[in-house]
């Protein structure tokens, strides 16, 4: 009755390495990948793990024990905190509403829609969101100066770029009947995304620009380092001036924030799956 | 009783639309909307949002130049040369970081699932082991808040500039994010099989290669994959505080406001992305 069964249970494992197998193939091109990266990158294991090395590392760590705890810093340390939140909520902010703009173009919203914009959207948001948050600020500083204000623009821009496609993704997986059926009576196309598909997808969009923010909290945190504001300019003027007590307040502040995020999303979370 | 027409026209007089037409949230969206602006004006203030400084004479000139300076990128072979040697330690950087990343990831994440926890077999999870798993997980925290960028700069001041720190930032980073990942992808599954090999008699490393492993292992390459793509991208960023690669020549070519070299420096950069992406895509989808 099963003429395979006995077959099929008691297969052979097979070869460890077999000529037509993808898999082995990777594997090896993995693994030669990983070999050539450290055998060129000249890597300096020695200095690191050197005597001189470890007593500055151990310096370093020594340094960092012992906080400023001054009000009058503690108090700026909290402002930058702000600052970063404010200027990752404002980027977020922005990118949402010029995702969601740009991503009506980069979506086929039916079948027979044209969409002569799709392809030059799609680049464009590809171009936004392939150049790195830390990337757009340094280039944003030259414009706009040193200052949170490079910062938001920065998150914004590289975050329009990765709404924008998932929104447009949303968008075109959205169930097609509501729309049709509006369509179908002569509705027009804005109204059609008004009341049949932004309905829709609209709890999915938010969950994504949810969790972007999320992303930009931890982004905005660093973008400082080149000098775009937030707890990372902090962190680089003091870590400029050797002023390690600083340094260590800011970077105990970096750490609170980021567990403060996570630990709220994660509860966020629980919540809203139970 | 009055007709119909004379009906709407006095309901009409009273209310500004048909009831069924009047909104009924229309209070809480005009309260949402009022809270919003009054949390975004702070927000305004404090990161400085000011987009009228963008047409400001004094800025636009030299962000004009700048920009025009873009056209035509540079070219010739000495510097085509140099971006790519870059451009292969950027990869190479992110390689080896998340090689390393593993090394101490998969014994980590290995630590803390649960779903191998001898005791919990027979009802509550022993203390010890209860404690350690926590600990782990919180090691597993304190690695992956910490940014990458942030473990660059420290290195740098430590081992000084060169790769080795931007390798040594993605391997702590990124060991705290897959340990994290890992752990959740081997814990959501399936426990049966695991519990069942277990229970008759199996080693945990048994019950692990066994059970959990072939159930996940699709799901755990994916996300490793998807993992090597972010930490190209932020090895690339890495140089920015001197840690080598793209960002170090894209820094130094900034500081000189070489728009022609950004230029090419930010082509090269994405295209390098756009390649990782695709790759990773389709490995990806291969393995799903």
């Amino acid at each position: 009755m099963y003429p395979n069964t006995g077959r099929d249970s008691y297969q052979l494992p097979p070869k460890l390495f077999d000529a037509r197998c993808k898999a082995c193939w990777l594997t090896v091109g993995v693994l030669m990948l990983v070999v050539a990266s450290f055998a060129t990158l000249n890597l300096q294991w020695a200095q690191f793990w050197s005597w001189d090395a470890l007593q500055r590392m151990g310096r370093f760590v020594g340094e960092l024990l012992h906080p400023e705890a001054s009000t009058r810093f503690t108090g700026k340390v909290l402002h930058a905190a702000l600052e970063t939140l404010a200027m990752s909520a404002l980027g977020t902010l922005l990118a949402a509403l010029l995702g969601l703009a740009l991503a009506l173009p980069a979506a086929r919203a039916h079948v027979h829609d044209p969409a002569h914009w799709r392809g030059v959207t799609r680049l464009a948001l590809n171009a936004l969101r392939s150049t790195p948050e830390l990337v757009w600020a340094a280039l944003l500083l030259i414009v706009v100066g040193l200052g949170p204000f490079a910062g938001t623009l920065a998150l914004g821009l590289h975050t329009t770029g990765v709404l924008g496609r998932l929104f447009a993704e949303s968008v075109e997986n959205a169930a097609p009947g509501p729309p049709f059926a509006l369509r179908l009576r002569g509705v027009g196309e804005a109204r059609v995304f008004l009341y049949a598909t932004l309905p829709q997808v609209l709890p999915q969009l938010l969950s994504y620009t949810l969790y972007r923010w999320e992303n930009n909290i931890r982004a905005a945190a660093v973008l400082g380092v080149v000098g775009a504001g937030g707890l990372g300019q902090m962190l680089a003027f003091h870590m400029g001036l050797f002023q390690m007590g600083e340094t260590s307040t800011v970077l105990l502040a970096m750490l609170v924030l980021v567990a403060l995020v996570d630990a709220l999303s994660y509860a966020m979370r629980t919540v809203l799956s139970r | 009783m009055p007709s119909t027409t004379s009906k709407t026209a006095f309901t009409t007089a009273w209310t500004p639309a048909h009831p069924a037409l009047r909104d009924p949230a229309l209070r809480l969206r005009v309260f949402w909307a009022l809270s919003g602006l009054a949390l975004l004006w702070p927000m305004g203030v404090l990161s400085e949002f000011k987009p009228w400084v963008l047409l400001e004479p004094g800025a636009l000139k030299p962000a004009l130049n700048f920009v025009g300076a873009f056209f035509p990128p540079r070219s010739d072979a000495e510097f085509l040369t140099l971006l790519l040697r870059e451009t292969w330690r950027t990869v190479a950087m992110a390689t080896a970081g998340l090689a390393l990343a593993l090394l101490l990831a998969v014994p980590l994440s290995l630590m803390s699932v649960r779903v191998l926890s001898l005791s919990s077999l027979t009802g509550r999870m022993a203390m010890g082991p209860s404690v350690l798993r926590q600990g782990v997980r919180w090691l597993l925290l304190v690695l992956r808040s910490v940014p990458e960028l942030v473990w660059a700069l420290v290195f740098v001041r430590v081992v000084g500039l060169g790769p080795t720190s931007g390798v040594l930032a993605i391997a702590l980073t990124y060991s705290g994010m897959l340990g994290k990942v890992y752990a959740d992808i081997l814990e959501s599954g399936e426990a049966h099989a695991t519990s069942s090999l277990m229970r008759n008699g199996s080693g945990r490393l048994q019950a692990f290669f066994y059970g959990l492993l072939p159930q996940n292992a699709a799901e755990l390459t994916s996300y490793t994959v998807y993992r090597w793509e972010c930490a190209i991208r932020s090895s690339a960023v890495l140089g920015f505080v001197g840690a080598g690669g793209l960002g170090q020549l894209m820094d130094s070519s900034m500081k000189m406001f070489n728009g022609a070299e950004v230029a090419s420096i930010l082509l090269v950069f994405m295209a390098l992305v756009w390649l990782a992406d695709r790759m990773s895509a389709a490995l990806r989808k291969n393995l799903s």
